[in-house]
């Protein structure tokens, strides 16, 4: 049943890409099509993984199609549930935000058919990436998955960035695919099979797992964006139409996560508490350099994007205490780790995806994507600023939203370190949550920042000054993505049982203590260890917010507030470019932790003939410096090198394809 | 056995391990001079207080000789010697960058934690309470030689070498309750004479290279660049 | 029923008690400096005043101005009922634990800095961008040293926290030296004393605190003042009940409460005085030496875990 109703979502998002082809022409009727099919892929697609999540029982089928030996395996347990759930439930809220959003596009030199082909293709690569179970199926569906998210970073491909950003995603993707077909070859090679069920059956020497393990981490992990393989996030994000951006920071990098945990969870298994540590490690890093470089970008898609980086980390931080735990035998405090992950993928993908669609009517309404240039937008666009606040807070890990349950639990996870026999990882553990708790408040930082110079303040251009709210269908994508912020913020205990499912599919013991205690109360291990009553604490503030309220009720009829200018130490009207900028709001944490980025930074004083004095600030990042660009540069001159034998003399290349066959030959005959 | 089960008095050894390598994380991060001298004088009375609760619990009484030695040479003889040749050098003033002092810092941290696995094997050897602090003096040696490979001022590596005899002889004092008192006059007159000799050092490495920073005997190599 | 009515009765003691903690301290710091200084009451006339007082509120504010001041103060407010001040075994000790704790705070001050950033004045910017740069420097060391605790006595719960230790016998736990240290250092620049930031500096370039609420006046002001005053109390009972917790009562017996009450105020009083002597004797730090400052507090934290690991347990 879950699976016909997810057939029906991927045949719908299929359908919304390529219905419109028969009127090509038409502009409107690509947007009427597409994305009330796109809508209907969301709700079915979020039935089935709701009522996967919810069933013990995996539903799982054998389509003749594929390859000859090799029929197509499509299953749907709950970890794949929960994950489609996710998938569609943001597709279901692009699918209301996008067709007003896509009416900007109209006016553009592109058509809007490739966007809404590729969408609809993109969002069915991702719901197969989730039901396949088999190695092949898979590869097809996560290639499918690049491909048409390729083609929609390059929409607006008159510009130079795009295509470049386009290009290095692509790259990385089929790299990155690359090292996961190998994973896979892995697997099979000793699973004698190419579906989940005879991969999941093999028995690997540790050292054989190990190398799987290894090309699967390389291989999601490119996806997913952890550090160092994060560059193409801060090129593709901002570059993409913002639904699009919303569709891959909130949810395609959540696919990666599962073909992550499908892979090192359910088809390797006996997990090495030492690949937890590599996990912990990296996800560390990755949390601790996104926020940094987040904190440092001035395009508000980029900062996101950045961020995206940051709250992989976070999830990985959770896989990796899961795993160091799965390994040294705590199934218990497991479960607990690979649910705080869950968690805050489902999370992520809620706050991320509204962020992302806020960011994109600000930057229709206001046409300035420099964080510099805007300010004062709550008065020009109250709704969307709202919903804004919202994400800007459940991201920073703020009670009671979302974001902050999630990583309450992975700090309750890592607080159980000292259970493990090795007293060296019990004490790396703590070390790690304080890297937590460094990120989580740089977060802040960050997000004060994003909220107080767009929204707050003086507008500091014209454009922002003159920004209009946008029309009710954005709106009211983004209102349902906030409230639902508050609510999986508000409910946690509900949303664990939910995981707790999946939890059981690894750790049959499950977690017997987190729910225990009623709706109201969150005890991950006991009650006496540590609780969290996100209701009450709903439900305290707003006591205390109607203790205030009703405090100053005649104070406030006695007393009406008067409006007046601010203070101006006595020397004039403030205008906008006194405020604190961005750059000048970061400036003190740049210079604390300033080896962390590759800064040039320049200052001209003024001169006589030029007024005022020059500042430029120029912010890499160490990955590409260090990295990317040497691997670039060995590749191009390797391949100098490799053009040698192209002397463009026919009887060479004959020479070549001679030579070739007879050592060809003579391999066949040894 | 877990602390909870040990003696008031072997409890408050344990805090006073800890204190000595707070001490020496101090040693580390401080980057004035005269404060230098003075955390140093500092780790050597923490030393003094521990081995005196050593001596009173274990009944040892030549542990005493070894705490006042302690309590002459390290808190009173060799930061007032020191402090006097700073004063006489003229760099009573001077500030030294610690180069990526976080850095640094992280690496004595993780040098605690390297400390503490090294050990672990050898811990079981000690029958003694306060075995686990075996750990914590051997972090002490190893800080006090990352300090010296980390500062420039002789001035600085003096004290780094100091306290990593420091270390030594905390190990000495809780692993084994002390060494001979033979070995332990040897190396308290070595130390002096250290102490002695490095005031003669600094001021021929001051005439010679017309600096303490002993980054000016680069200029001392054999090949030619 | 009779345990959420002390919680309650608990929670107002904690917001009532607050002002007159402040008070203390400024009159203790006063005398130490051989002034007059106002009463240690007089922050409860100050608020009452400003309570009494009009509202002027920028041109260009916006909404988040105006709510701020009532998010920040029933943020701190709940942050006061889940802090076991008198008595142990509260109901609402259980809604939050420590790292919540810190959530809260953390919600408040990001309310405040967006009000500081709402005015469009440079002032208002400086302060946000220096409190959220602090903060996020003292925020891992307070969660490292809260997290040496809560390895020893294997909770966050701040009840079962306090229940450990008191019915322990005494125990001199080296990580506890560490951890005390450590937090003090992170409570002082969390509440913006001496030396991090000044509470009666009103100097633009040094201020943090004071730069964000420049722009409030009125009942709005009166609500921020008293969400801070609220802060340095829930801190002061931390500390006081997490490293000396004797005397917290441990059953809802009168006697018991009375002793618990008397041994808090005894504990605040004497934390307040010494509060007063340090800020006496310190100067206020350059904002650039507030890194080294928290790094420190860092350090501290970090030897206080490694020390438990490595003496504590075996």
């Amino acid at each position: 049943m879950p699976l016909s109703l997810a057939f029906t979502a991927v045949g719908a998002a299929l359908l919304s890409g390529l219905l419109p082809l028969v009127r090509p022409g038409s502009n409107a009727a690509a947007r009427l099509i597409a994305f009330p099919l796109l809508g209907i892929s969301g709700i079915f697609g979020m039935i089935a993984g709701g009522m996967a999540l919810g069933n013990t029982q995996s539903d799982s089928i054998v389509l003749p199609v594929g390859l000859p030996w090799l029929h197509s395996h499509l299953q749907l347990d709950p970890l794949a549930g929960f994950f489609l759930a996710v998938v569609s439930l943001v597709t279901l809220v692009a699918a209301i935000y996008g067709p007003a959003y896509v009416r900007e596009y109209e006016q553009g030199p592109q058509p809007l058919l490739p966007l809404t082909l590729f969408t609809g293709l993109f969002v069915a690569g991702m719901q197969l990436v989730l039901l396949a179970a088999d190695a092949f199926s898979f590869m097809i569906a996560w290639e499918l998955m690049s491909v048409t998210s390729y083609f929609l970073v390059a929409y607006q491909h008159q510009h130079e960035v795009n295509r470049r950003a386009a290009f290095i995603y692509l790259l990385m993707a089929q790299v990155g695919g690359l090292f996961i077909l190998l994973g896979y070859g892995v697997l099979s090679g000793f699973g004698h099979g190419f579906d989940f069920a005879h991969m999941a059956a093999a028995t690997l020497s540790p050292g054989w797992s190990s190398v799987a393990f290894l090309l699967a981490f390389v291989g999601f992990g490119m996806k997913a964006g952890v550090v160092p393989l994060h560059v193409w996030l801060p090129q593709a994000h901002p570059v993409a139409p913002s639904h699009i951006s919303a569709l891959m920071s909130g949810v395609m990098l959540k696919v990666a996560v599962y073909g992550f945990i499908r892979f090192s969870y359910d088809l390797l298994g006996g997990i090495h508490w030492q690949w937890g540590a590599l996990v912990l490690f990296v996800g560390s890093a990755s949390a601790i350099l996104g926020v940094l470089y987040a904190l440092m970008q001035h395009d508000l898609k980029r900062l996101l994007a950045y961020h995206s980086v940051e709250n992989i980390g976070i999830i990985y931080m959770g896989l990796g205490l899961s795993m160091i735990f799965a390994g040294t035998g705590h199934q218990a405090l497991a479960a607990l780790g690979l649910i705080a992950a869950l968690y805050h993928c489902l999370n992520h993908a809620l706050f991320k995806s509204l962020l992302f669609f806020g960011a994109g009517v600000v930057l229709q309404q206001s046409h300035e994507h420099d964080l510099e240039k805007m300010g004062g937008l709550i008065r020009r666009l109250p709704v969307t600023a709202t919903c804004f606040l919202v994400g800007c807070i459940s991201i920073s890990a703020l009670p009671p939203f979302n974001g902050f349950v999630s990583e309450w639990l992975t700090f309750q996870t890592a607080l159980q370190g000292p259970v493990l026999e090795n007293n060296i990882l019990g004490a790396l553990i703590p070390v790690a949550a304080a890297v937590l708790a460094l990120t989580g408040a740089l977060a802040a930082a960050c997000f004060v920042k994003v909220f107080g110079i767009c929204f707050l303040g003086l507008p500091r251009s014209e454009k922002s000054a003159a920004a209009t709210e946008t029309t009710p269908g954005p709106l009211a994508g983004q209102i349902v993505l906030a409230v639902l912020c508050l609510l999986f913020g508000v409910l946690p205990t509900w949303t664990v049982g939910q995981l707790e499912h999946i939890a059981r599919l690894f750790f049959p013991g499950g977690m017997p203590e987190t729910t225990a205690h009623g709706w109201l109360w969150l005890t991950p291990v006991s009650s006496q260890v540590a609780s969290y009553g996100a209701p009450l604490v709903l439900l305290g503030i707003g006591l205390a917010w109607v203790l205030a309220w009703l405090w100053m009720h005649p104070r406030r009829r006695r007393f009406p507030v008067r409006r007046a200018p601010a203070w101006d130490c006595g020397f004039g009207p403030l205008n906008a470019r006194m405020q604190y900028t961005a750059t000048a709001f970061t400036m003190p944490i740049r210079r604390i932790f300033r080896p962390v980025w590759p800064i040039t930074e320049s200052y001209r004083a003024p001169t006589a003939e030029e007024q005022g004095g020059r500042y430029q600030l120029k912010i890499g990042d160490w990955a590409w410096l260090k990295v990317y660009e040497p691997i670039g540069r060995l590749l191009l001159t390797t391949a100098r090198r490799m053009a040698m034998i192209q002397g463009g003399n026919i009887r060479a290349y004959l020479a070549y394809s001679f030579f070739t066959l007879i050592v060809l030959l003579l391999v066949v005959s040894l | 056995m877990t602390l909870t089960q040990l003696p008031l008095a072997e409890q408050f050894v344990l805090t006073l391990a800890a204190l000595i390598l707070f001490t020496s994380f101090l040693l580390l991060a401080q980057s004035r001079i005269v404060s230098l001298i003075h955390t140093f004088a500092w780790q050597g009375a923490l030393l003094f207080i521990a081995t005196c609760l050593m001596a009173l619990t274990s009944g040892r009484h030549h542990l005493f000789i070894s705490a006042f030695m302690t309590l002459a040479l390290k808190v009173f003889f060799i930061p007032w010697q020191l402090r006097r040749l700073v004063v006489r050098l003229d760099i009573r003033r001077e500030v030294e960058t610690v180069g990526n002092a976080s850095l640094v810092m992280i690496g004595g941290g993780a040098l605690v934690l390297f400390s503490y696995y090294v050990v672990l094997p050898i811990r079981e050897l000690s029958f003694l309470a306060t075995r686990n602090t075996i750990a914590i003096s051997l972090a002490v040696i190893l800080i006090g030689m990352l300090m010296i490979i980390t500062r420039r001022k002789a001035v600085a590596q003096v004290i780094g070498f100091m306290s990593m005899e420091n270390g030594l002889f905390f190990a000495a004092v809780v692993a084994t309750y002390g060494m001979p008192m033979v070995v332990e006059l040897g190396v308290a007159f070595d130390v002096l004479v250290a102490a002695i000799l490095f005031g003669i050092f600094f001021f021929q490495l001051r005439s010679g290279i017309g600096s303490l920073d002993v980054d000016h005997l680069n200029r001392l190599h054999e090949v030619d660049r | 029923m009779k345990g959420w009515l002390l919680a309650l009765v608990q929670t107002g003691l904690l917001a009532f008690g607050a002002p007159f903690l402040a008070g203390w301290v400024k009159w203790i710091k006063c005398r130490l400096q051989s002034r007059q200084g106002p009463p240690p009451w007089q922050p409860y006339r100050d608020l009452l005043r400003l309570f009494g007082k009009e509202v002027v509120v920028a041109e260009a504010a916006s909404p988040i101005f105006r709510i701020a001041p009532y998010v920040v103060f029933s943020v701190t407010a709940l942050a006061c009922s889940v802090v076991p001040m008198v008595a142990i075994g509260l109901p609402t000790a259980a809604i939050a634990d420590v790292i919540v704790l810190v959530g809260f705070f953390a919600l408040g001050r990001f309310f405040l800095a967006l009000a500081g950033m709402d005015v469009g004045t440079s002032f208002g910017g400086m302060g946000s961008s220096r409190e959220m740069t602090i903060a996020s420097l003292a925020e891992p060391a307070m969660l490292l040293g809260v997290f040496t605790l809560a390895m020893t006595v294997r909770s966050t719960n701040l009840a079962s926290m306090i229940g450990y230790l008191i019915e322990q016998p005494f125990q001199l736990y080296p990580s506890f030296v560490f951890a005390a240290m450590g937090l003090v250092l992170v409570a002082v620049a969390e509440t913006g004393r001496i030396p991090v930031d000044n509470p009666a500096t009103h100097l633009e370039l040094t201020m943090v605190h004071e730069a964000m609420i420049l722009e409030f006046s009125g009942r709005h002001l009166a609500l921020m003042e008293w969400g801070a005053m609220l802060k340095l109390m829930i801190y002061s009972v931390l500390l006081c009940n997490l490293f000396l917790p004797w005397g917290v009562a441990v059953d809802f017996a009168p006697l018991s409460l009375l002793i618990g009450l008397g041994a808090i105020t005894l504990k605040l009083l004497l934390l307040g005085t010494a509060l007063a002597v340090a800020e006496t004797g310190l100067a206020k730090m350059r904002l650039f030496r507030v890194p080294q400052y928290l790094g420190l507090a860092f350090i501290l934290c970090l030897l206080g875990m490694l020390s438990h690991v490595i003496l504590e347990v075996n």
